[in-house]
């Protein structure tokens, strides 16, 4: 309604100048236009899974009910947007979701703590079901109508006749300012010199006068924000429905496990690499037929000839959970990663 | 807690079966075995509130040879395996009709499940009446006596498009993009063929499969499309695949139509608004709200007055109808005298016009609607979704020209 998109189509002017374009021009335009498309998407991911490596490098929790909390900024933005608009939810829902996160991290992982890390993932796993459960109590099964804001509804620009609409460049934005605020805050000031401090030795900085209970409760609570303020911005740009959790929670641990356990400028670039390597593998047709010619008609109909047939592009989004599986092998501590637990 | 209710449903009408079997004669049982938990919960709820509402219409009517119907919904998680197991406790309760819709999978093994049964057990017959499931093999390689579907399968849906697509002139370049599995598989061969054979002159400019609901991001796939010169794409997507695929789709301005399956399902209509896509998006179905036909109009409003939701199964509907209408023709509710009844039914279906039941292959034959999406004038009354949008009529493609043919060699009972 208050996009200006031109309805109708017309197709016949787009094929015509498609036809007129040299080679070098198509590559041209298939590089830009999938690095763009990697670079956006990297940056979501990059969104989605800062506050896992937040807790994760800080607390060493590794938290399976993330996506969750993802999930409740979703609908908790997409509430209060309802009521007060969507700049008013991008501050409150965080906020929170973050409360929640701190409630969760002071009254029931705390205690789970002590028993473990063991506990602490089934004790996570559990909490993602009785989240996912009070979600569709309360807003029901079905996606619900999350928008993007009026204000950020146009193309912010045009580039080989593919629009990019403002929303992703300010969802660009945000994943770029996490990622400075969050480095500047753990690596410049005291709260992070004493945050990194609490982690290592506990004991020391609980006899140097710190509350080490609360700050974990606060770090566990920033972590679930993040993830939160994912959700109110990734929201409108995905769909929000119940089972939105269950099916992002597993790119995230690819992202966290690829970047190194942990490291936030390795969760970056492997948002990154993950963008860009599945955005290109799309836009690949190649595949082992198309390069070794077809197969020899004496192994047509056995299982060698789906794998024959398979082109690059429709494996392109198995291809970061290969990734994982080479990095586990060949560099287990992932790409920036200090520690390999 | 809907799960807790009808849990304790079930277990209560279990208990009733159990403890009463002289009253279990006054009623006839229909099983529903649907996902209620889990992913595929919302599209289940639908349906479960569609078969209530049906059993209410037709019970108001004095019920099925005087006996009242009863909805027994039974939670399969849209897993093979539990829908075996649901079924089995169905059976053990005495239901004799089951009846489900979600995933092809599904379909499969309780088709197959059901045949077995009644080979081990004469006398004592048990029905499956598939209401969506679309896999053409179901009324081919592998149809059964047992087996009914009142859905159009694939092909016929594929058979219906491309009747409708012969006749657009200014369809040139067709883009396939499709699930990487058994249905997407179907739409993409049953499209190639069928344009090659009606429209020689369509370019396929690109024909992707992507992996099933693992996809986040679209905008590679929609700067292919853009790529290839298409001007309309054929998708068979439904669910997150086919919302997010519309909104990369329309984030990256891309101007295409878009025929599709099942953009009508669930969240269908809030993306395609989303997206701002106005009449740019079709759907095939046996049925609309919108059509002018004042007999489905009027069940249209009832459905929705007393859900909120609109009526997305009109061939359930048939369904039941001609399951009254059989057991009548029979004067029995003996699952073989009503199978046999149905064989070759013609009915005067919900959205108007005639349908029937081929007795070859179990296939339900209708006349079969093309529709797109958008703003609505005065002869459209109905919205999806609170959108303020609606479906809008483009063609009716009538029952014969709807008719594909099929391999099935079916075992009959004595």
């Amino acid at each position: 309604m208050t996009s200006s998109r031109p309805s109708g189509l017309a197709p016949q002017a787009g094929w015509g100048k498609r036809l007129n374009r040299t080679l070098g021009q198509l590559v041209l335009e298939l590089l830009v236009i999938s690095t763009l498309n990697g670079v956006l998407f990297g940056m979501l991911l990059f969104l989605m899974a800062s506050g896992l490596t937040v807790i994760f490098s800080m607390l060493g929790v590794l938290n399976f009910a993330h996506a969750s909390f993802y999930m409740l900024g979703a609908f908790f933005g997409f509430q209060i947007s309802r009521w007060f608009g969507f700049w008013p939810a991008l501050l409150i829902a965080p906020l929170l979701a973050g409360a929640v996160g701190a409630g969760v991290e002071r009254y029931g992982l705390r205690r789970v703590h002590k028993n473990g890390h063991v506990a602490e993932l089934l004790f996570t796993f559990g909490l993602a079901f009785v989240i996912e459960e009070v979600v569709q109590i309360i807003w029901g099964k079905s996606p619900v109508d999350f928008r993007v804001p009026p204000l950020l509804d146009f193309p912010a620009f045009t580039i080989f006749s593919t629009n990019y609409p403002a929303y992703k460049m300010f969802m660009l934005l945000v994943s770029i300012a996490i990622f400075v605020g969050l480095l500047l805050v753990l690596k410049k000031t005291r709260i992070g010199l004493i945050v990194q401090a609490a982690l290592t030795h506990p004991h020391m900085v609980g006899h140097l006068g710190h509350n080490v209970g609360r700050i974990f409760m606060l770090v566990f609570g920033v972590g679930t924000a993040l993830a939160a303020v994912a959700g109110v911005i990734a929201g409108p740009a995905l769909v929000t429905q119940s089972n939105m959790a269950g099916l992002l929670g597993p790119i995230l641990f690819v992202v966290v496990v690829v970047g190194g356990l942990g490291s936030l400028p390795g969760a970056f670039v492997a948002s990154l690499l993950i963008g860009l390597v599945q955005t290109f593998a799309v836009s690949m047709n190649g595949s082992l037929s198309g390069a070794f010619g077809p197969l020899s008609p004496a192994y047509e109909a056995t299982w060698l000839a789906d794998i024959w047939g398979v082109t690059i592009a429709q494996i392109a989004p198995i291809m970061p959970y290969l990734l994982m599986v080479l990095i586990l092998i060949f560099r287990p501590m992932g790409l920036l990663g200090t520690r390999d637990t | 807690m809907r799960k807790v209710l009808s849990l304790t449903a079930l277990a209560l009408s279990v208990l009733a079966v159990s403890g009463m079997s002289a009253a279990a004669e006054d009623t006839v049982k229909i099983g529903y075995i649907d996902p209620l938990s889990g992913g595929g919960a919302s599209v289940g709820e639908v349906g479960l509130k569609t078969f209530q509402f049906l059993a209410d219409e037709v019970n108001a009517k004095g019920g099925i040879q005087g006996k009242k119907v009863e909805i027994v919904p039974l939670d399969n998680k849209t897993n093979p395996q539990e829908s075996l197991i649901q079924a089995q406790k169905a059976i053990d309760a005495g239901i004799r009709f089951l009846t489900q819709g979600n995933g092809s999978a599904v379909a499969g093994a309780l088709s197959d499940f059901v045949t077995k049964y009644n080979e081990r057990n004469p006398g004592k017959e048990v029905l499956y009446f598939n209401y969506a499931a679309v896999d053409p093999v179901l009324t081919n390689a592998k149809c059964s006596f047992w087996h009914f579907r009142w859905d159009a399968s694939s092909d016929i849906k594929m058979e219906a498009l491309t009747n409708y697509m012969k006749t657009v002139p200014a369809i040139k370049n067709v883009y396939l993009i499709n699930q990487d599995y058994s249905f997407g598989e179907s739409v993409r061969t049953a499209a190639r063929a069928m344009l090659a054979a009606k429209r020689p002159d369509i370019k396929i400019v690109g024909d992707e499969k992507h992996p099933l609901l693992k996809v986040t991001d679209f905008s590679p796939y929609i700067a292919k499309i853009k790529a290839s010169g298409a001007d309309s794409v054929i998708t068979g997507n439904w669910g997150q695949d086919f919302e997010l695929l519309l909104k990369a789709a329309a984030d990256a301005g891309l101007k295409v139509n878009w025929y599709t399956y099942y953009a009508g399902g669930t969240g269908g209509p809030t993306a395609i608004k989303q997206a701002n896509l106005d009449h740019q998006v079709f759907q095939i179905t046996e049925g609309i709200a919108n059509l002018d036909h004042p007999a489905s109009q009027e069940f249209e409003k009832a459905f929705r007055a007393k859900y909120d939701v609109s009526v997305f199964y009109p061939r359930a509907v048939n369904e039941m109808r001609m399951l009254a209408a059989a057991a009548d023709k029979a004067k029995s509710i003996d699952p073989v005298k009503v199978a046999q009844a149905l064989e070759g039914m013609e009915v005067e279906v919900l959205d108007g016009g005639k349908g029937n039941m081929r007795k070859d292959d179990h296939q339900f034959f209708q006349p079969i609607y093309i529709s797109s999406f958008g703003d609505r004038s005065a002869k459209e009354p109905f919205d999806e979704e609170h959108t303020g949008w609606g479906w809008k009529l483009a063609a009716r493609i009538d029952t014969p020209a709807t008719v594909v043919p099929t391999t099935c060699k079916m075992e009959r009972p004595n």
